[in-house]
């Protein structure tokens, strides 16, 4: 009897399972993705440079994310073109920053936020290269790039090719590794943790290292000081 | 034989005019300048790797750390961004009390620049007087916060807490009485001549070039530029606010102190018109407890007080972003200083710093 029932209870839960997974789900409210390649700016980019764009695409479909992926080897000719066509005038240059993808075989990827001050529209190129490859830089073309770029390479890693003055800006010189990159670790790769470690496991002796530090710092007669 | 030579100066990490831990290396020819290098990065906290690192939620407070004297306009940029990619829309009243709360953070932070910038200049009783009122300011904060100075308000999806009833009362008293400080702080200094002398053609720098350095806010404005992101892409209510965008002619140091005096009166214009319309309602919409915003990719910016204050983030799906970057207005302006300081004299510098108004911990994130 009791199994009988139990046997019942199963096959309804089933059959409404089975029901439930049958009924149509609510349509997904996606309002129509706007055709991408009617956008004035695509259609001049394609005219111009047919073999460059490799991609345009409205990420997530979220209104004015416009981004259009270009071979990396032609990015300084778009940039320099969006910014002299007297049509796109894209004169401002709002951000570019650096994404690390370790899992794909072009793994870093340029993200450059172009905005138009005349027409108040903006624009999102991207560049994807490998691991081994560099990318031009835009510095020519914009002036702001120059620290932009500074920060991509000192945080993801990524090489700009005829760049006026490539260091690291935000990290010391002579910092190993590159931050953003995914495989970082992100309390760091230890340094500063052994240290602390070490000061509190004998701050006398931490103490006196320091001091000898100093000391051996000041007979180098160092003329400019490095920051700590 | 005398002979002249470059001499190297070195201007900070500790100068009290570097507003922070800003380093200078300053190539000198005589009084003369003729190279700048500017050394950055010892505030950096890494806010980028960490924002990777925590679900959305959690970030908020790090970014009151960036621009540590506007941590609301932080708050609001940050959250914004993640409204728009998770597709939340706050609240009608919500929205007031952001923007009625991020204009009176404005006027504090362009009072935290005023008082420093006048102090750098030699004039040390509008220091005094400009920190009265932004007392008066942190003051309001307090009363609907807790907080003062990293104040963690603003919430994804809205605002916390609505503003306290006698929040009103003493709002208003403030916008009645502070246009006549600003009076008090002109008297002090628009036609000072000691003021004029440190500040009209210092530091001076074209529209063309503004914009090509990418300069933003009030420094870009100085140059006659009238690019507002409030104006050019209207976020929150803005569009229905009325306000002017002040510009200047030429873009020097006196140039960009006038706009960021006019636009504290506007300002407290949007404020007057927020109090006057703030309508009843909700303070914070439904947003669920694990925030995963579908794949995708935005970038959001709002006017900071410092210029345009924008947040890209990517998402992967999962709860934290997978790519988090701050385009600190503070950080993309400083680079202008180079070519702002170039020929000019070494005092000029601590002038050409006070009038682009850098925040360090905006700077090195």
């Amino acid at each position: 009897m009791d199994e009988k029932d139990r046997e019942e209870k199963i096959k309804a839960a089933q059959e409404g399972a089975a029901k439930r997974a049958a009924a149509p789900k609510p349509a997904q409210e996606a309002a129509p993705a706007p055709d991408v390649e009617t956008i004035p700016v695509v259609r001049r980019l394609r005219q111009s440079f047919p073999e460059a764009v490799r991609e345009v695409t409205v990420p997530g479909k979220i209104p004015d994310e416009l981004t259009v992926l270009i071979s990396a080897e032609k990015i300084v000719e778009v940039c320099r073109f969006l910014k002299e066509d007297p049509e796109l005038s894209f004169d401002y240059l709002a951000d570019l920053t650096g994404v690390h993808y370790p899992d794909r075989e072009e793994c870093l990827e340029v993200v450059y936020h172009l905005y138009s001050m005349k027409r108040r529209e903006r624009l999102r190129l991207k560049v994807r290269v490998r691991e081994e490859e560099a990318v031009e830089s835009v510095s020519s073309v914009w002036r702001t790039a120059n620290w932009h770029e500074r920060e991509a390479y000192d945080l993801v890693g990524v090489r700009f090719r005829n760049h006026p003055d490539l260091r690291r800006i935000l990290l010391p010189e002579e910092w190993e590794g590159h931050p953003l990159r995914k495989e970082y670790p992100v309390e760091g790769k230890g340094e500063g943790l052994r240290y602390v470690a070490h000061v509190l496991r004998d701050p006398e002796r931490a103490f006196r290292e320091f001091e000898e530090h100093q000391a051996s710092k000041k007979s180098q007669e160092v003329p400019q000081e490095e920051g700590e | 034989m005398l002979e002249t030579r470059e001499l190297i100066l070195n201007m900070g990490p500790q100068h009290p005019s570097t507003h922070g831990v800003l380093r200078l290396v300053l190539k000198l020819e005589g009084e003369t300048i003729v190279g700048t290098d500017v050394v950055i990065g010892y505030l950096h906290r890494g806010s980028e790797k960490i924002a990777e690192n925590l679900p959305y939620f959690e970030f908020v407070p790090y970014t009151d750390r960036l621009d540590y004297t506007a941590a609301l306009s932080s708050n609001l940029g940050y959250v914004m961004a993640v409204e728009k990619i998770s597709s939340i829309r706050p609240p009608e009243r919500a929205e007031y009390v952001r923007v009625i709360l991020t204009e009176f953070q404005r006027i504090a932070a362009h009072l935290v620049w005023l008082a420093t910038h006048a102090l750098d200049l030699g004039a040390m009783s509008v220091f005094l007087y400009c920190f009265r009122e932004r007392e008066a300011i942190l003051d309001l904060f307090e009363m609907v916060t807790g907080a003062r100075l990293t104040i963690n308000f603003f919430r994804i999806g809205g605002v916390p807490a609505d503003l306290p009833p006698q929040f009103f009362a003493r709002s208003w008293e403030f916008v009645e009485t502070f246009p006549d400080r600003i009076k008090e702080y002109e008297a002090l200094l628009t036609r000072n001549k000691i003021w004029l002398k440190r500040t009209r053609n210092v530091a001076v720098i074209s529209a063309e070039d503004a914009i090509d350095l990418g300069l933003t806010g009030p420094s870009l404005r100085g140059s006659g530029v009238s690019f507002d992101v409030r104006r050019a892409e209207p976020y929150s209510i803005y569009e229905r606010l009325q306000f002017d965008i002040p510009i200047g002619e030429k873009g020097d140091v006196f140039d960009r102190y006038m706009v960021r005096m006019e636009e504290m009166r506007q300002s407290l214009r949007i404020i007057r018109q927020c109090l006057e319309q703030i309508p009843e309602g909700d303070l914070l919409s439904r947003v669920p407890r694990k925030l995963k915003p579908a794949p995708g990719e935005v970038y959001v910016r709002i006017e900071a007080p410092k210029g345009e204050l924008g947040f890209y983030i990517v998402s992967d799906g999962s709860e934290k972003p997978y790519r988090l970057k701050i385009r600190g207005p503070s950080f993309v302006n400083l680079q202008s200083l180079p070519a702002m300081v170039q020929g000019g004299l070494v005092a000029d510098v601590v002038a050409a710093i006070g009038s682009i108004d850098v925040v360090l911990g905006e700077v090195d994130r």
